[in-house]
């Protein structure tokens, strides 16, 4: 496609796109993370009845995705496009279609499909009904119905767009490698930015990172998770920020493989069960607990 | 008559669930029309990504009237009684008619009730139907999903279209009214349209770039295919599902062909195909010579394309060749770790959590492998065991994570490659299989004895756990284990006493089990269940040590412990769905599995069959039936006499002619009988036993068996008992049906 977005005006155009649609753009959250999903901004605040319409960039971290830059499609870091609508309006998918269009992508050379995909999180008590969606054969997004977080129905559904950036990028872009992608449009690369971080990253994740610190790390965010839900008055905000902090841990021991199978079982149901607090405990303080 | 449309239009259905939907549309609206005392001519449903509809033709525009006439009480019955009756009827005094018969004069009232408008019928019978709607999975949405109790639909419901006899048939469902209006083609046709029939429904929505019928478009797609075949010159692969599929994605489907560079067709077929298929729903195509994959696909789009589907094409193209490249990754990492240090990381996989890791599992089929081999020549010990060892390693390739179809024969890519004996190439690849009653089964000897143990050994441990399967659920696939262990038996002739066999692996499965049991006990952080640890421990107190089998038994009567002959059934019923299907009445099976000596499979068919054959002929039917003739008189008079006659019979005491000559036959024919089965010549047998159909019938028609002399009658009742095991010999006949 000529003059396609560079990377920051893809990003810059989806924020306008969703600011004019009443949404609160917020900056990414200031945590390791491994996707746009577990910002507080849409786990907890798919719960309860008020409405709620946000949009914010969300770096996501894999450890295990990473490929010290080697590979052209995958990183252990990169940046997902989050949109939270709730409750999800009725005309949520033309809203959805509305973005692509306004990023570039034309319906009458494209073929846009909606391809069953539902999803779930054990780590969060959640799931949904959606699609990912394809634009030529490529999956662009992730479109859920948030069903039940934490275990609690979510009354009103919110609906869930998740736009993966570099892939949407490449696509308009016409290029084959991410390092290759146009960040600035004036003659920045996406490698400039990233390509050192990646090859840095990886080689911490899969080969430096102290597995016995990360062992002590994960412990201490759970027992700080703990205390704070089992205060008088529950702080379920500082809470949920340790049970990410133990998920991002978790991912980073599960990159230095020395995480069993059995024991995977037994560290997601770790996680789930702080996830799980955090979610009770901000059901109850906002006095919405049943 | 009338016609009737109803479209469901909503946000993307899932492909997988159109099919059923609509089958469940059809039969809900069956149902609620019967209830309705409505008839129709015919009804059709139909499904699109977007649409579910429905259409009647031949409804009545209303309901027939009803005419019901009430017998009251005499007209000159008491006050009280009649204004009951008035009541009852709703009616008044004058409004009942008087009528006179033998027994006097009585209140008649005649009620006649006005068929409803079909039109109001069905305004009350969609909301309820639409309510209750079995979706495989359904979901809240909007607004209105405040409430936990708001419509549940498959994706959101955007709107509803009812006419029948051309005029809108109103209702609400939630706040959604049913209406004249649907949509098109999501981006060729997004307008509302307007219809006023089912006729001019189906031409406005093709003019919208929509094909209604599931069918039609998987005609459209194979045309399309078969057009840019013959164009590029390579034959497509026939693969329904996929077609199917790509129906159930698209409502105006186009089929284009696109290509991949010619480097990635190094990685297997299977991968190539794997990645083709599952991931992208594209069709591989091959080359009409070679038969070799061809870097040439099919893709199926939803749009009439302004540019004729180059940016379509050079879209999906690109994402292939990212999909590939990871495939060709994987490939070229995996073929960097040998098997066998796959197959070390094993033991990092749960089986299932009380029967121990895979690579607890792959050491008991490595085991009863090796012994098939040494024990019963089927393969060779040493290479089974080398194969069973390596048949599972794939499972933590990069390969096989991705792409769990490939199981098997990305190891066998990986152990050729390493130049493994061709032998143990196969059995790696073909283990898994059968896989159902039609797909090929290994014939190859290694993997033969690999594909039974390994499915053995599932179906031993799922028993010993009591995890069975029960009705409609089998989570283990056990039915189709015990299915593949009855092909791979009788398509290879292959000859043991299962329930030495089912013996020998239960040893090793309790080892394993007692083996988690200390384990759990020890380990702090993921425990079994008391209950179970304690059956695990009591398996292993008194059956593993107490009850090994002799494997070198001859005995006729099976001796096995209640576990195994608990597998032996389940065996034996799937074996009879088996046979059923090849036209085998299940009885003839029970008949001779009934016999408590006989589980060697090729044996127990060959009698079978034999049976078969000589109950279709005339000796046979009749010896049947002097069989159940003998058989009922025994069972009196044992119950009378209190004890079995089994002695031997005293030939002075044989008076009657025909009672003499039955003896004689009996003797002859056991002699035969006894030859036959030892040289395993069932139809032999049978011609032993039809020698005994004539004296058998000269028997019962002159000799009274019941004698007035106790000796004389006990005598006769004891041929009868010779004459009934005889029979046993090849067949219990009792089990035997008509």
């Amino acid at each position: 496609m000529a003059d396609s977005l560079s990377f920051q005006d893809l990003i810059l155009t989806l924020q306008r796109y969703w600011a004019d649609r009443g949404c609160v753009i917020l900056q990414p959250y200031d945590m390791e993370m491994g996707a746009g999903t577990f910002h507080a901004a849409t786990t907890l605040r798919a719960l309860g009845p008020e409405r709620w319409n946000a949009a914010y960039v969300q770096p996501s971290r894999r450890p295990t995705d990473g490929r010290y830059g080697e590979n052209p499609n995958r990183l252990q870091h990169y940046y997902q496009f989050q949109t939270i609508l709730k409750p999800a309006p009725v005309d949520i998918q033309d809203q959805y279609l509305g973005s692509l269009k306004a990023i570039g992508i034309d319906f009458e050379t494209h073929d846009i499909r909606f391809v069953e995909d539902d999803w779930e999180s054990p780590t969060l008590g959640a799931w949904g009904l959606g699609w990912e969606v394809w634009c030529d054969g490529m999956e662009v997004s992730q479109f859920t119905y948030f069903q039940q977080v934490g275990g609690y129905d979510c009354k009103p559904v919110a609906g869930e767009l998740t736009y993966g950036l570099e892939r949407l990028a490449m696509y308009i872009q016409g290029v084959d490698n991410v390092y290759d992608l146009d960040f600035n449009g004036r003659g920045v690369t996406y490698g400039d930015v990233f390509l050192k971080n990646e090859q840095q990253q990886s080689a911490y994740n899969f080969e430096h990172a102290n597995t016995g610190r990360l062992l002590q790390h994960f412990k201490d965010a759970e027992a700080e998770c703990q205390m704070l839900l089992e205060l008088d008055k529950p702080l379920p905000l500082p809470a949920y920020e340790q049970c990410i902090s133990a998920s991002h841990i978790f991912n980073m021991l599960d990159a230095r493989g020395v995480i069993s199978v059995t024991e995977r079982a037994s560290y997601i149901g770790r996680v789930r069960a702080l996830a799980k607090g955090c979610c009770d405990a901000w059901m109850s303080t906002n006095g919405w607990a049943a | 008559m009338a016609e009737l449309l109803l479209e469901l239009f909503s946000e993307e259905i899932p492909a997988r669930m159109q099919s059923k939907a609509c089958d469940d549309l059809k039969r809900l609206t069956q149902k609620a029309l019967k209830d309705a005392q409505l008839g129709f001519e015919t009804m059709e449903a139909y499904a699109t990504p977007r649409r579910l509809a429905l259409h009647i033709i031949g409804l009545p525009t209303a309901q027939a009237d009803v005419r019901e006439e009430r017998r009251g009480p005499k007209a000159d019955a008491p006050e009280k009684a009649i204004a009951g009756f008035l009541g009852s009827v709703g009616l008044t005094r004058d409004q009942v008619e008087e009528r006179e018969d033998k027994k006097g004069t009585f209140l008649y009232a005649v009620i006649e009730k006005k068929g409803a408008p079909t039109a109001d019928v069905l305004s009350a019978i969609f909301p309820d139907i639409i309510r209750s709607f079995p979706w495989p999975k359904s979901m809240r949405w909007g607004p209105a999903s405040q409430s936990t109790e708001s419509l549940r639909w498959v994706r959101p419901l955007q709107s509803i279209l009812c006419l029948f006899d051309g005029n809108v048939v109103p209702f609400e469902v939630n706040s959604l009214a049913s209406s004249d209006e649907t949509r098109g083609h999501r981006f060729h046709a997004p307008e509302a349209i307007k219809v006023n029939g089912f006729g001019d429904y189906l031409k406005k929505l093709s003019e919208a770039y929509v094909i209604l019928d599931p069918l039609k478009r998987m005609e459209q797609i194979v045309k399309e295919a078969n057009a840019q075949t013959m164009i590029g010159k390579v034959i497509i692969v026939r693969d329904d599902a996929l077609v199917a599929e790509n129906a159930g994605l698209t409502e105006w489907p186009t089929v284009l062909m696109g290509r991949f560079d010619e480097a990635f067709l190094d990685v297997p077929d299977e991968v190539l195909t794997a990645t083709m298929r599952t991931n992208q729903k594209y069709f591989s195509l091959r080359d009409p010579n070679t038969g070799n994959l061809t870097n040439k696909f099919l893709c199926v789009a939803n749009l009439q394309a302004s540019d004729g589907g180059k940016a379509i094409l050079a879209g999906n193209e690109k994402v292939l060749s990212a999909r590939l490249s990871d495939a060709k990754f994987f490939w070229e990492q995996d073929l960097k770790t040998p098997l066998e240090e796959m197959a070390a990381k094993l033991k990092d996989v749960t089986f299932h959590e009380k029967l121990g890791t895979v690579a607890e599992k792959v050491d008991r089929v490595a085991k009863l492998a090796k012994w098939l081999g040494a024990e019963y020549g089927i393969g060779e010990p040493g290479l089974n065991y080398q194969a069973a060892k390596l048949a599972k390693a794939d499972l933590v390739s990069a390969m096989v994570t991705e792409f769990p179809s490939v199981q098997g024969v990305m190891g066998s890519y990986y152990a050729e490659k390493q130049g493994l004996d061709v032998a143990v190439v196969n059995a790696i690849k073909e283990h898994y299989a059968p896989q159902g009653p039609n797909d090929d089964c290994p014939t190859n000897g290694v993997s033969v004895a690999v594909a039974l143990a390994d499915k053995i050994d599932t179906l031993v441990g799922f028993f010993a756990i009591d995890e069975k399967p029960t009705g409609s659920k089998d989570p283990y696939a056990l039915r189709r284990a015990g299915l593949g262990i009855i092909r791979l038996i009788l398509e290879n002739g292959l000859r043991f006493k299962l329930g030495e066999l089912l013996s020998f692996v239960r040893v090793e499965v309790f080892e394993t089990l007692s083996e988690q049991v200390s384990r759990a006990a020890e380990s702090s952080v993921e425990q079994l269940r008391p209950q179970d640890s304690d059956k695990a421990v009591r398996f292993e107190v008194t059956t593993i040590k107490g009850n090994r089998p002799s494997l070198t038994t001859g005995n006729p009567a099976l001796q096995y412990s209640d576990d195994i002959k608990g597998l032996i059934d389940f065996i034996a019923d799937r074996l009879k769905v088996q046979q059923r299907e090849q036209g085998v009445p299940h009885d003839l099976i029970d008949a001779v599995f009934a016999l408590g000596s006989e589980d060697d499979l090729v044996r127990l068919i060959a009698r079978v069959s034999a049976l078969q054959s000589f109950l279709k002929t005339d000796h046979g039917a009749n010896l049947l039936a002097g069989y159940k003739r003998a058989a009922n008189i025994l069972r009196i008079e044992e119950k009378k006499d209190g004890k079995a006659f089994d002695g031997a019979v005293d030939e002075a005491l044989l008076g009657d002619t025909q009672e003499h000559a039955l003896f004689v036959a009996l003797v002859s024919s056991n002699e035969l009988l006894a030859k036959a089965l030892e040289m395993e010549d069932f139809e032999a047998a049978m011609r032993a036993l039809a020698q005994l159909r004539g004296p058998v019938d000269a028997f019962f028609d002159y000799v009274t068996v019941n004698a007035e002399d106790a000796a004389i009658r006990e005598n006769r009742l004891t041929l009868l008992n010779q004459i009934r095991a005889a029979v046993h010999k090849v067949a219990d006949f009792s089990k035997i049906e008509g």
